[in-house]
């Protein structure tokens, strides 16, 4: 559980100045009246200018929780971060006042949920919204702020922009209340943008409308995107890099191409055979067995042993430590070599 | 649950037959004198048949008449228009007794099983519901061993069934939804996305258990999910909807290899597929806009507002859902084919 050596994050070189964002060995835990829930769990993971990390995992894994400890938006109590860091351009937030971390929120880290519905005032206009973090941000006036609001609703590609200025969150199909979202985001102009399962609750063909913009938008502003999502047909489109969670760790982090080529943990690997194919025909889905754990009662030794078809005394009793496989791939398993040569089989 | 399959019903006959069924939902205005000043066309026109052991998909984006078409089946909704006969007895005409009767052998699995299942029932009182409304179904004294029967076959522990809906997870809710579904043990299971809201390593445990049961129990599945990849995994033959109508219909080989109507093939090119390498051989069609408000769908062709081989035709004249020259399966395009390197 406490590893207090921070593990080494992988894949591309630390650039010199650091990285743009970084998590280090972050430790979140939920206290509850029924007890203490951990859900993050030494996560550290890092981000660069311009490229796109995807965050995989079930509900409950710690994804979302890791992104708004990220924002400084945690629900506290009952979330607590018990340590870790959180460095931003060299300087960690976690230790910042909240007027410091206000300045970051926006201007340079932004956000955008999953359900455009709920993350919208259903009272206000959309141009109003869109134009309100200019005004409290920038000191914009009115008039200003109108205008610039149009010019973001054109740029996330939402039809007559003008006209639909004044219309309500609800007179949006669910398609352009994400783009207005989006547009939301982009107001300060971001370095970073978090996307938190930002096409799940969307049809397909608007997913892919979707995922065109958000990569088009990461292109022409050379943002960098964190991607969080539990779709593995999403990631493989967009993602340079994947970080999979399980129960508030990250067991395998590499490059899209060499994940989903031959996954070298457990735990991916059966997750990405339970997933019926649309260009493959099959039999029986093969499954992973059981449950996710509870948070409050996290396994011994790997989390996944329970589940996990690879088990030996060893995962009952030793946590496993990052196995850096080459080309910056990392596994959480003591047994990643093997789980590695059965994929590429 | 024994001898499931009794010898006079035979595997492929048709066990359910849906003939030009039509829902519009009124819009009116006006408080005290209403008027009615249009209709949302939910489902318009569908016709379909299911055969016995066989698993019908429907897909189709949210809005589409999807869910529409299953509470009119399960007469939670009363069609407008239309036929649909159950074993040869008229599905929309029966009431009273004759209606419980033919209600067994149709039940339905919903898509979210935390709202599905009553929190203050115990397991046992919610899969044992139905034979209080059906006593015959189960002999006096035997509805608590036939309740944990129900409880193993969907691959839960029958000592758990004095525990309540929180205290299990997700995956194993919708197994009890679906043990409920089975009580009566009906010729027909209509599935409302009942797997779109479980994570994707749950998700396989239940499609694999309705499979299973399947085969156990000779059952037809008319199943229903936004979700390209999960219904072709488990459907024989898939219906594509679209603003409340089939757009196309075939055996599972015709919609996925050879689709005709350009909505299933965007739709298709559409899903993120999980692998890197196979995404570059796919070209994928945008589709632009929106879906049109079902209150007010375009004339003739209804798809003809987003697709590219759209002419004038298409909008003068409605393609039904006939057979078409370019594969022998039902589509509803004037300029069906099949696309080229799909």
């Amino acid at each position: 559980m406490t590893q207090s050596a921070v593990r080494p994050t992988p894949a591309s070189p630390t650039p010199p100045g650091g990285h743009l964002l970084e998590v280090r060995d972050l430790h979140v835990e939920f206290r509850t009246t029924e007890g203490v829930a951990r859900v993050i769990n030494g996560v550290s993971y890092h981000l660069d200018a311009g490229e796109t990390l995807a965050v995989l995992g079930e509900s409950g894994s710690g994804k979302s929780v890791t992104a708004q400890a990220i924002m400084g938006i945690l629900d506290t109590p009952p979330a607590h971060v018990r340590s870790g860091q959180i460095l931003y351009q060299g300087r960690d937030l976690l230790t910042q006042s909240e007027e410091q971390r206000r300045q970051v929120r926006g201007k340079e880290i932004a956000m955008i949920f999953q359900d455009a519905l709920s993350a919208l005032n259903p009272v206000f206009p959309v141009g109003w919204q869109i134009g309100e973090t200019l005004r409290q941000r920038e000191g914009m006036s009115r008039a200003n702020a109108r205008r610039r609001a149009v010019e973001l609703m054109d740029l996330v590609k939402i039809p007559a922009a003008a006209k639909r200025l004044g219309d309500y969150p609800h007179q949006f199909s669910g398609g352009m209340r994400q783009r207005v979202m989006i547009a939301m985001a982009l107001a300060l102009d971001p370095k970073v943008l978090i996307a938190d399962e930002p096409t799940t609750a969307l049809d397909v063909t608007v997913q892919a409308q979707i995922m065109d913009l958000l990569a088009d938008l990461r292109r022409d502003l050379n943002m960098a995107m964190i991607l969080i999502t539990h779709d593995l047909g999403v990631v493989a489109g967009v993602a340079d890099r994947i970080a999979v969670m399980y129960a508030g760790r990250i067991v395998e982090h590499a490059d899209v191409r060499s994940l989903y080529r031959a996954p070298a943990h457990p735990y991916t690997k059966g997750l990405l055979e339970s997933i019926p194919r649309l260009d493959v025909r099959g039999q029986a889905l093969s499954t992973i067995k059981g449950l996710p754990p509870n948070l409050m009662r996290i396994p011994s030794g790997c989390p996944f042993h329970p589940r996990c078809p690879y088990v030996q005394q060893v995962c009952v009793d030793v946590v496993p430590h990052d196995l850096v496989l080459g080309d910056g791939r990392t596994s959480a398993c003591h047994f990643a070599q093997e789980v590695r040569d059965d994929s590429a089989r | 649950m024994t001898a499931p399959v009794s010898p006079t019903k035979v595997r492929g006959e048709t066990v359910l037959s849906v003939d030009n069924v039509v829902k519009h939902f009124p819009i009116s205005r006006g408080v005290l004198f209403q008027k009615q000043i249009g209709a949302v066309k939910a489902v318009d026109r569908v016709s379909f048949e299911l055969r016995r052991g066989e698993t019908l998909g429907v897909v189709g984006e949210s809005g589409c008449g999807k869910s529409t078409l299953a509470r009119l089946l399960m007469r939670l909704e009363t069609p407008t228009s239309g036929r649909a006969t159950l074993e040869g007895k008229d599905l929309f005409k029966a009431s009273g007794s004759e209606l419980r009767r033919l209600r067994r052998n149709m039940q339905m699995v919903m898509q979210d099983p935390y709202t599905s299942l009553n929190p203050r029932m115990t397991v046992g009182d919610i899969i044992g519901e139905p034979f209080e409304i059906h006593p015959d179904a189960a002999p006096k004294g035997s509805k608590r061993k036939r309740v944990q029967e129900l409880l193993d076959v969907v691959g839960l522990n029958p000592e758990h069934v004095n525990r309540y809906p929180h205290q299990f997870s997700g995956g194993q809710r919708q197994r009890i939804g679906i043990a409920r579904a089975l009580a009566l043990r009906p010729e027909v299971i209509v599935c409302d996305e009942p797997v779109s809201a479980l994570d994707v390593s749950i998700q396989a445990q239940v499609i694999n258990l309705l499979e299973q049961l399947q085969d156990e129990f000779g059952l037809s599945y008319i199943f229903i999910a936004h979700d390209l990849s999960v219904v072709r995994h488990i459907s024989d033959r898939v219906a594509v909807m679209y603003l409340g109508k089939i757009v196309e219909i075939g055996t599972e080989e015709e919609i996925y290899e050879r689709a005709t109507h350009p909505y299933t093939q965007a739709l298709l090119s559409a899903v993120p597929v999980p692998d890197p390498d196979a995404r570059e051989d796919r070209t994928i069609i945008r589709l632009t806009g929106d879906v049109p408000s079902p209150a007010d769908p375009p004339s003739g062709c209804r798809f003809r507002t987003r697709c590219w081989k759209a002419q004038e035709v298409c909008a003068i004249q409605e393609p039904h859902t006939v057979l078409r020259a370019a594969d022998p399966h039902p589509s509803a395009c004037h300029f069906a084919e099949v696309r080229p390197g799909a």
